[in-house]
């Protein structure tokens, strides 16, 4: 059975990038432009992990996942949310909002890999 | 279907330019409408995209540089930094400058003229920090979230030999609803070295009392390792904040304090782990801790390994675009079988008719239908072609606060009918003269702040750049609201650069027309803007190369508006086809006015051989085709033919004989250049329905180059005189 991943990123060139290294590793990307369309994507999707950019229009990464924690179907969902080195502090209200963790940008192809087996039983 | 990396870079590179568009269309706005958060979060979001797609493709120096743009609208963001004029001007600056960075980084240059580091600096001096201290000041308010990204190698050198580590790890009830689970947590320890593990369970209540918000469970965990401790830490790196977490080294205490090496491992999580190393999947789905753990229950079962390869995943997953990228050879080969196929079409429909075939007949009706066919497919070819005018106009409000900044004047652009389209060569070749035509609106055509003032304008002068379709033809407009041309001062400059006779009596057309002459330039002093060796004569031949005609409108103390009208496409003509001495040609419609008989307008011979037609009080020079092409002597009676009044540039006319008229269809151009070779007075050539190729006449052309033979306007007034 394939992992199934949602990544959710405004940044067409961050999809193509995640496109590219996963779907390559075996994984089943699906894709959404914004928090909100995340959610609608969420249960047709029925990802095994979701990864998300913080900054997006319309619904931001916080407020995508303080929506899917919403729902307690969701509480076990592995989320990573994609941040840069330095945004310690966006860290921090990324795990408040309920992340399960993230991934630093720019990432390589391993380290994101890691960073999906570390939160799902892969 | 992935990617290459070149073609993910080069997508990058055109978000890109998406992105540079919502940054300085999100600048202008609050330039001008004042406090929206959505647009400083949408130019917040353009940068920081840019940024971390720069960093994937290791361009270092323009991600330094979006991070200090992106700290600075984050403050501005965050109500800590004042939106002042000053700042703003920074921030388009550095949104230009961005820009700049990016096309560099595509051209796979990194030229740098020192601009990087001096914007660097200014926005530094906003933020009021130096930015260099900024990750780590950050990294100080969320002390207990070091950083510590996945592959970081160890710090310290290993020690020789394993130590033992004690780790007691109590999780929060937060831990389990982020999505963490200790189990995961306890299986990455264990790939470091032996691990053994002690559920404590004493805090858990009895099962009537169990509230499954709240997290019991805490555990004493011994690792036996030659990792450095970094690197237990970073197992725990994803729920450090959820959870009460100790690690201890043997050496720093005494002794182990709770759980002796090796002792009383829960045999269940022994399993556990085993059967995890063994074949990397959950052996039995319920943990072996149970109530307080609701978050593992309602995980999915069975998650397989990330390395499943190929499998068909992608191809399901990754959405399909509304967009493609074409080469643009492939559009041009089809638009020119799209070309063929009308002209095939044209033929038959001839043959058709020659045959006799009444109109009524299937054969006829079915050719109506290819027809239509033909020209929607030809239609819906050339709009792949076509592109909104609006990257253009965008490109120009940097040149407006360039050109502003420089001249000292304060302009305001404002564009209109952006949405409109127009072939992409068109546009591409459109840059340089419209460039050129706004420098010069600011320079020459805007007063300085105080002479506005003076004469009761608003001291910001306003530039409108309009587009619109206009009959087949597309226009653009460069209208400012400026003190408009000074036609006293323009004729005498004309005058003393001998472009015109001195005290000649001109129209005012004429005398705006005077600025688009070879080496006129109305500034006494050459101005380093709109000056730059070029004059507004290269503007106007690069315009009518590409099919387009240029002109002027002018009201003192109100403005100027230049007119640009371009064809939609440059690959077909709405054309009259004509007949002058047995060969066909054909005149661009768009320059024809009217069609006069010979016989019934008022001809007047000039000198030996020139004749004019009096036309709507004016007298037109007459120039005959089939003389000028070489086809035919000069006639001696203009009887029996056709005068077809055409426009040309600079507001000139000139009327054309030919000897009679075919009819006024769409042609589609094809190059002479490329096929045989420049021919003056010939813009282009075309095959007919009949398979002749026929000429495209360039009436600007065969009017200047027959000016020796025929009178010079300026000479008729005085002819009609006598």
């Amino acid at each position: 059975m394939t992992v199934t991943v949602l990544a959710v990123d405004d940044s067409r060139t961050m999809r193509n990038l995640l496109d590219a290294a996963l779907s390559e590793a075996g994984f089943d990307v699906r894709f959404a432009e914004d928090g909100a369309e995340g959610l609608k994507c969420l249960s047709e999707a029925a990802p095994d992990v979701v990864i998300t950019d913080i900054n997006m229009p319309r619904l931001d990464g916080f407020g995508f996942i303080e929506t899917v924690r919403r729902d307690h179907g969701n509480r076990a969902l592995p989320i990573l949310v994609l941040t840069t080195e330095s945004g310690t502090e966006l860290k921090a209200r990324a795990r408040d909002a309920g992340a399960t963790g993230w991934i630093v940008k720019p990432f390589d192809e391993e380290k994101l890999i890691a960073a999906i087996e570390r939160v799902t039983a892969a | 279907m992935t990617q290459s990396s070149n073609d993910i870079r080069e997508s990058f590179f055109q978000e890109c330019e998406d992105l540079l568009e919502t940054l300085g269309e999100g600048l202008r706005r609050l330039d001008h409408e004042g406090e929206d958060i959505d647009t400083v979060h949408a130019v917040f979001r353009a940068v920081h995209s840019i940024k971390g797609g720069a960093g994937a493709f290791g361009l270092d120096a323009l991600v330094a540089f979006a991070h200090r743009f992106e700290t600075a609208l984050d403050e501005v963001r965050a109500g800590r930094l004042a939106r002042d004029v000053a700042a703003m001007r920074l921030f388009h600056r550095a949104g230009d400058h961005l820009g700049d960075m990016v096309a560099a980084a595509r051209a796979g240059s990194g030229p740098d003229d020192g601009e990087t580091a001096r914007l660097q600096a200014e926005l530094e001096a906003l933020i009021g920090e130096p930015a260099e201290d900024e990750d780590e000041a950050e990294a100080g308010a969320g002390a207990a979230f070091e950083p510590m990204t996945l592959d970081l190698p160890a710090l310290a050198a290993p020690e020789a030999g394993a130590t033992r580590y004690t780790i007691t790890f109590a999780p929060e009830a937060a831990l389990y609803s982020s999505g963490n689970d200790p189990v995961l947590v306890f299986r990455a320890l264990a790939r470091l070295g032996a691990l053994s593990a002690q559920a404590d369970i004493d805090a858990v209540p009895p099962l009537e009392d169990l509230d499954w918000r709240e997290a019991r469970l805490r555990w004493t965990l011994t690792l036996v390792t030659e990792e450095p401790e970094e690197v237990i830490r970073e197992v725990f790196e994803f729920v450090e904040g959820n959870c009460a977490l100790d690690i201890s080294r043997e050496a720093d205490e005494g002794a182990p304090p709770e759980a002796p090496a090796g002792l009383e491992v829960t045999p269940e999580l022994d399993d556990f782990l085993g059967a995890h190393e063994a074949d990397g999947e959950r052996a039995s789905d319920p943990a072996p801790e149970v109530a307080p753990v609701p978050a593992d229950d309602s995980a999915p079962p069975a998650r397989p390994t990330g390395q499943v390869p190929g499998q068909g995943g992608a191809e399901a997953g990754t959405r399909t675009s509304a967009t493609i990228r074409v080469n643009l050879d492939r559009v041009d080969r089809l638009i020119n079988l799209v070309g063929e196929l009308v002209i095939k079409e044209a033929m038959l429909s001839q043959s058709i008719s020659q045959a006799g075939l009444p109109a009524e007949s299937d054969v006829s009706s079915g050719l109506d239908g290819l027809k239509q066919l033909a020209g929607e497919i030809q239609e819906g070819v050339m709009a792949i072609r076509a592109q909104p005018v609006k990257s253009m106009f965008q490109r120009m409000f940097r040149i407006v606060r360039e050109t502003a900044e420089i001249s000292g004047k304060r302009v305001r652009l404002v564009t209109q009918g952006e949405h409109a389209e127009v072939d992409k060569t068109v546009i591409e070749r459109l840059v340089d003269p419209l460039t050129h035509m706004i420098r010069n609106a600011i320079d020459h055509g805007l007063e300085a702040p105080q002479a506005r003032a003076a004469a009761g304008k608003p001291e910001e002068g306003t530039l409108i750049l309009s587009a619109s379709h206009r009959s087949g033809r597309v226009m653009i407009d460069v209208s400012d609201d400026g003190a408009g041309i000074d036609r006293a001062r323009v004729q005498a400059a004309a005058e003393r650069k001998g472009l015109v006779a001195p005290g000649a009596d001109l129209a005012p057309a004429e005398i705006d027309n005077l600025l688009f002459a070879p080496g006129f330039s109305s500034k006494e002093e050459v101005s380093n803007l709109s000056g730059r060796g070029v004059g507004l004569d290269v503007v106007k031949s690069e315009i009518q190369s590409l099919g387009g005609r240029v002109s002027i409108t002018s009201e003192r103390g109100e403005g100027t508006t230049f007119s640009i009208s371009l064809p939609l496409t440059l690959a077909v003509l709405e054309g009259m086809v004509a007949e002058v001495a047995g060969q066909t040609i054909v005149v661009p419609i768009t320059a024809v006015q009217e069609t006069l008989q010979p016989a019934k307008a008022g001809l007047h011979a000039v000198g030996r051989t020139g004749r004019v037609v009096e036309s709507r009080g004016e007298l037109v020079p007459i120039i005959d085709l089939g003389l000028a092409f070489g086809y035919r002597g000069p006639l001696e009676r203009l009887d029996g033919h056709v005068l077809l009044l055409v426009e040309t540039d600079a507001n000139r006319r000139c009327a054309l004989v030919v000897d009679h008229i075919h009819d006024q269809r769409q042609v589609v151009i094809k190059s002479l250049e490329d096929n045989y070779g420049r021919v003056a007075g010939v813009a282009a050539a075309t095959i007919l329905g009949d398979g002749r190729i026929a000429l495209i006449i360039d009436p600007d052309e065969i009017a200047s180059t027959s000016a020796g033979a025929e009178p010079a306007p300026e000479d008729i007034p005085l002819a009609a005189a006598e």
